[in-house]
């Protein structure tokens, strides 16, 4: 199986994409001439032309608007937003055009459209560049919401949003772009709405998405050199929550700990400790704990900001608790 | 090779405890998590449980010896098997009595000495909620096992599952007391007695420790005020007319409840003395002495000012009961941000108590009592109580003390004021 970055797996995909169906297209700032902020659509515009590779002002609700309109028409609009920090300034098309649209057209029109772009912090962005927005997103009812934390779940949920008929988000993270790993070749599609463990264990699951799952896998290795093995879970999606697979982690362990990059307060992890309560409640030996970001503006400080991050050493000292071991 | 039974920390401060009764005999088979012994730690009477499956082959402490924690006061072993003896031969801790604690001696040589008084145990029945997490819940209901014979190892002895790893069958629940009480033998005292010693029990020495700690370095002063009742008991005997016994308010709720509401307007006297700093606390959470046999001890309200007299009623009242039985857990006694020591059942006018350290200060309560006041110029005849509040004077100075004891006057002669 070839290795490839994360970057090129989205690469990959859209290409594939591209070349299967005429109705996909690529469009936001950037992603042409400069082929994109971070390379993702390197090659696109050279091979598919400007009708189907557009550049766009720097107006991200416009851009997002035309996607709806393109979807309503029968296209297939993939947006990409240069970061998810600036898609604030599109929210009102996601959430009140995107998300509602086939609801409140009674199914006349469908929205198969993918809105997509690096979330979370990567380093020293400052509080404005480096939020991290699932919760916002997967709030919402009509949206999709997936979050791969590796190049062939790149490759795979991308294809994925982009044949499904809802708007789906893509959470890409700018930290995860260079990260290598192998990726299948050619039709590889991973299904939204299913998690995947990632490192299978027997005493706490460690359930987490996107970035953190790195975050959990180191963690899981420090655990095992303290004869504590941890399972660790990668929703992938987030909404559709993959509950089955949460609850037969947590029913075998007795145990969790959810970690994400995003604040504590309504998080995705509130989200899946309600599921484990409800669901798992006769299982469960200990409380669930959450490991998040601080509940503060991201700081610049480079110590600060480290500071304020999930890290293994909180997801250890997590597990720890959970288990009784300090 | 035999497993020790140590003596263990059972509560967060014991540093000793007295073997009170082995509920299992030497030689007789064990299982872990089975109850041993009964201890009396410095605050309440825990279970000594078994961490191991086998037989106790020896007992080295006989029943009201008291050692210190981390002293071997038996062994688990296979039947039959020799063990070594005489107790703290283990490594782990020094033996403070290696003597067999002397009985109750008296003056009078001849006279065959009484009995030393056997401490009551309580049924524990359903005087104590089991904490334990819900995985712990389903396995001791699917294997047959009581969960108040389990020492929980998690938070607020909290079961968890590993505490149940080796429990068995359902039987044991029996290894708990019977139900009877021990009654106090009356003592009538034999003639030609001129004394009797009675070893410290754990929580006199508790007491005895915990008050030199405090009227010693803590510099007490103290503020007396007099409070006109009327209102506070016609306020009271209107609500009780509509309750049920269960329900009923008592003045001691009553004096909580402003004791709370007047501490979170004037935090400066809700706190704490710590080494370099004080801590004042938002919560009100108060201790209520509560005379129990031959001690004293605080239960805690927790959030007085925001519970309704009804529930500090309730609360109180099994904290007090749950406190004569000695089956108080750790939590309960401990953490109190401030105290009400009342002694108006025993028709004391005024008095004053000592602080219980961290906290800062302590009202001793008087008895009601009705007495002819100048009301407008005219003498009446008015219920009146006496309140005296002891300060840390590092903490609290006069006039902070003052003018909550003056919010504290103003709620209570103006019980409406509670509900603002």
């Amino acid at each position: 199986m070839p290795t490839l970055t994360y970057r090129d797996a989205l690469n990959q995909a859209l290409r594939e994409e591209m070349q299967r169906d005429p109705d996909v297209f690529l469009m936001g700032e950037e992603v042409g001439v400069y082929q994109g902020a971070y390379k993702v659509s390197r090659g696109l515009l050279e091979e598919f032309g400007p009708t189907r590779i557009v550049d766009t002002p720097i107006a991200e609700l416009g851009f997002a608007g035309i996607g709806v309109g393109a979807a309503m028409a029968g296209l297939r609009p993939v947006i990409e937003f240069m970061t998810w920090n600036f898609a604030l300034l599109a929210l009102d098309q996601i959430v009140n055009a995107a998300a509602k649209m086939q609801y409140m057209s009674g199914g006349q029109f469908r929205m198969p459209m993918v809105f997509r772009g690096p979330n979370g912090a990567a380093l020293q962005l400052g509080a404005q560049h480096s939020q991290a927005w699932e919760s916002w997103l997967a709030h919402i009812p009509g949206l999709k919401v997936v979050a791969p934390a590796t190049p062939a779940d790149a490759k795979g949920l991308l294809k994925s949003a982009i044949r499904d008929d809802n708007p789906v988000i893509v959470l890409e993270g700018e930290m995860l772009y260079n990260l290598k790993g192998e990726v299948p070749d050619g039709e590889h599609l991973v299904p939204i709405g299913q998690a995947e463990v990632k490192r299978p264990g027997a005493d706490v699951t460690l359930i987490c998405h996107s970035k953190t799952v790195s975050v959990a896998l180191k963690a899981a290795e420090q655990l095992a050199a303290q004869d504590v093995s941890a399972e660790v879970l990668d929703l992938r999606s987030l909404r559709p929550m993959d509950e089955s697979a949460i609850l037969t982690s947590v029913v075998k362990t007795n145990r969790c700990v959810v970690v994400e990059e995003g604040w504590p307060f309504c998080g995705i992890g509130a989200q899946v400790v309600d599921i484990v309560q409800r669901d798992a409640f006769d299982h469960l030996d200990a409380p669930v704990l959450r490991v998040t970001q601080a509940d503060v503006p991201m700081p610049y400080n480079k110590q600060l900001e480290r500071a304020a991050k999930a890290s293994p050493e909180k997801v250890v000292a997590a597990a720890r608790r959970v288990l009784y071991l300090d | 090779m035999a497993t020790k039974v140590y003596m263990e920390a059972l509560s967060p401060t014991m540093e000793e405890g007295r073997l009170v009764k082995w509920l299992a005999a030497e030689g007789s088979a064990v299982k872990a998590g089975d109850t041993l012994a009964e201890v009396e730690t410095d605050k309440a009477v825990m279970e000594l449980v078994a961490r191991a499956d086998g037989h106790l082959v020896k007992i080295l402490v006989p029943e009201g010896q008291t050692v210190a924690v981390g002293t071997v006061v038996g062994y688990i072993g296979a039947a039959g098997e020799a063990v070594g003896d005489g107790a703290g031969s283990g490594e782990r801790g020094a033996v403070a009595a290696a003597a067999p604690a002397p009985p109750a001696r008296t003056a009078a040589a001849p006279t065959p000495p009484p009995s030393p008084v056997p401490l009551p145990v309580p049924a524990p029945a359903d005087a104590t909620r089991v904490k334990a997490s819900p995985l712990a819940k389903r396995l001791a209901r699917e294997r047959g096992v009581d969960l108040k014979a389990v020492l929980g190892s998690g938070p607020g002895g909290r079961v968890v599952v590993k505490d149940l790893e080796g429990a068995g069958s359902g039987e044991r629940g029996a290894v708990l007391p019977a139900a009877t009480p021990v009654p106090r033998p009356a003592s009538p005292v034999p003639a030609g007695v001129e004394f009797e010693d009675v070893p410290l029990t754990q929580i006199r020495k508790t007491i005895a420790k915990r008050l030199i700690s405090s009227l010693g370095p803590v510099p007490h002063f103290f503020l007396t005020a007099e409070v006109d009742m009327e209102r506070a008991a016609e306020a009271r005997e209107a609500l009780n007319r509509d309750l049920g016994d269960e329900a009923k308010v008592s003045f001691n709720d009553l004096i909580v409840k402003a004791t709370a509401l007047a501490l979170v307007r004037h935090r400066a006297c809700n706190a704490w003395f710590q080494d370099d700093h004080i801590r004042y606390w938002n919560a009100a959470h108060i201790g209520i002495a509560v005379a129990v046999e031959d001690g004293l001890i605080t239960p805690v309200v927790r959030d007085a000012d925001r519970k309704s007299l009804s529930e500090i009623g309730r609360e109180s009242r099994a904290l007090a009961q749950k406190a004569r039985i000695r089956r108080l857990t750790p939590a309960e006694y401990t953490g109190a941000t401030f105290s009400v020591s009342n002694l108006g059942m025993f028709d004391i006018d005024e008095f004053t108590a000592v602080i219980n350290p961290p906290e800062a200060g302590i009202l001793a309560i008087g008895g009601i009592t009705a007495k002819p006041v100048a009301v407008a110029g005219a003498v009446q005849v008015r219920r009146r109580m006496r309140v005296t509040m002891s300060c840390d004077h590092r903490v609290i100075d006069g006039a902070t003390g003052a003018a909550f004891l003056k919010t504290l006057k103003q709620m209570l002669e103006n019980p409406l004021a509670m509900l603002l």
